[in-house]
């Protein structure tokens, strides 16, 4: 800040040009059945940065954070109005004519609580690369190992590949969920609440995981915790009542937010 | 969708609490310095070492202001304005223990001054009783814009200290000439551009102090900022 004072905002503004565009929410509005549940939000995601979803429950952040993998599809009744174009081709992933699927070949999800198969430690990550026609065995393995280190995830587990992964902690649980979503080679990461589930340590680590994984991915994430948003974000967004309060950097948000409703929900003055 | 107030309403009563406290620390620093100020141009021994004395006090809330504000961050990981806030009273709190050293100064002066004062011819300045009333006025106003974080106030303080350091120029101008004039000023000069340098250091922290009110107001920092920057850091809502 500082000289800050009037220059800062000059800062931001070149700050945000010189990084590309991952992708641009561009007046979303979602409906499940009559009920409008986002209303009207633009925001752009930026490369190989995390982004933050904050907000009170209800307010429409996981609603938002789903539609970038259409899994909204899956019920009848859901609708949406805008677009989301994902970068650098800018197609549009709401848009009728294109496949879910080929959606979350480019888009990987990990959810809230840690949801490995029923298989093995090696299928988890492998079932994604089978799926995208991956055959020959040393190819597989090369990219399911590869996964795992990206994930942290490889020295606790390279003895024990084949054991089942329902017997690992929930900490390295979630890191295999990672590790899986990161096997697809995703351009943009969604995280729900990633580590509700787990205790202080495993969720450091997944939270200097996602710290590093944004050298090679762009990160979107909806978290509960503030200062998780605080710590492992570049940016942040706060919803309400399913509208985009305010976006900015995640700096300016906690140090010098705009808007009071953001300063009292971030203060804890809600309510 | 709020009425201001924390759901946890221990933390707001700890805010209140910080508040309440940095301007009860800034009181006893007022009058430790107006003390100081009286003890120098009477000057009034008694009084001098009262001031002396009272220096403890301070440096002991310092220390206690010192030690809630950790257990704050630590308990209530504060963000925006009660981030702000704990900040500057942090900042603030460091700049009045160091005017109340400023004051412990001038004390000392008034002592040896009344020791020396029989023996030799020392200049008495109106400058500095002026330069001395402007600092203390500032602290005030400084003090004043804290408690009601009222950015256009402090921006005004910021302003005023210009004049304390025009001041000091010139009392030290002044002294240059009488020790030129009479080498045997020389000596009880100098105790006076001791006290004249304390008295222009309170006026910087008391400007440093109105910059800390603009970064809890407005969240601008506006230290080393041009004054034109800190007029649309203030006007900015």
């Amino acid at each position: 800040m500082g000289n800050s004072a009037g220059a800062g905002n000059l800062d931001i503004q070149k700050k945000a040009q010189a990084r590309t565009l991952k992708a641009e929410v561009d007046h979303l509005s979602f409906y499940y059945g009559s009920f409008r549940s986002l209303k009207d939000i633009s925001l752009s995601i930026h490369s190989n940065q995390v982004t933050a979803l904050i907000g009170p429950s209800g307010c429409g952040k996981s609603t938002f954070l789903r539609c970038f993998n259409r899994i909204h599809d899956l019920y009848p009744g859901n609708r949406y109005e805008g677009a989301i174009r994902l970068y650098p081709d800018k197609l549009d992933i709401l848009a009728r004519e294109v496949d879910p699927l080929d959606v979350r070949m480019r888009i990987g999800m990990v959810f809230q609580k840690p949801s490995p198969f029923p298989t093995t430690i090696f299928e988890n990550v492998a079932y994604g690369l089978r799926l995208r026609g991956l055959a020959p065995r040393a190819a597989v393995a090369e990219k399911v190992e590869q996964s795992l280190r990206a994930a942290a995830l490889w020295d606790e587990v390279k003895d024990r590949l084949h054991a089942l992964a329902s017997n690992l902690s929930g900490g390295q649980q979630q890191r295999l969920c990672i590790a899986r979503a990161l096997a697809a080679d995703p351009e943009l990461l969604l995280f729900d609440e990633p580590t509700s589930a787990l205790d202080p340590i495993a969720t450091a680590s997944i939270e200097e995981l996602i710290s590093g994984l944004k050298a090679t991915v762009s990160i979107l994430i909806v978290t509960h915790n503030m200062q998780q948003a605080a710590r492992c974000s570049d940016y942040t967004a706060f919803l309400y009542m399913g509208e985009l309060v305010e976006f900015g950097e995640t700096d300016q948000i906690f140090i010098r937010p705009v808007k009071r409703e953001t300063e009292d929900y971030i203060t804890g003055r809600f309510g | 969708m709020s009425n201001g107030e924390h759901l946890s309403k221990q933390y707001d009563q700890e805010l209140e609490e910080l508040r309440a406290r940095i301007l009860h620390m800034g009181g006893m620093v007022e009058a430790q310095l107006q003390s100081a100020i009286t003890s120098y141009e009477r000057p009034d021994v008694k009084l001098a070492e009262e001031v002396i004395d009272a220096d403890r006090n301070v440096n002991e809330q310092e220390v206690e202001l010192d030690r809630v504000v950790v257990n704050m961050i630590v308990r209530r990981q504060p963000t925006a304005g009660d981030l702000r806030l704990i900040i500057g009273v942090a900042r603030t709190v460091t700049e009045l223990e160091r005017i109340g050293d400023e004051a412990t100064k001038i004390a000392r002066a008034a002592k040896w001054l009344f020791d020396k004062q029989r023996s030799v011819r020392t200049p008495r300045l109106r400058e500095i009783h002026s330069s001395a009333l402007a600092a203390a006025r500032m602290l005030r106003g400084a003090l004043d814009a804290l408690a009601r974080l009222d950015a256009a106030a402090a921006a005004a303080i910021i302003d005023e200290d210009r004049g304390v350091d025009q001041q000091f120029q010139a009392i030290l101008r002044q002294l240059i000439t009488f020790m030129m004039e009479d080498p045997r000023t020389i000596s009880p000069s100098l105790d006076a551009v001791w006290v004249a340098k304390a008295i222009e250091r309170i006026g910087d922290h008391a400007k440093n102090i109105a910059e800390h009110v603009i970064f809890v107001a407005q969240g601008a920092d506006v230290r080393h900022a041009t004054p034109e920057e800190i007029a649309r850091a203030v006007s900015q809502e």
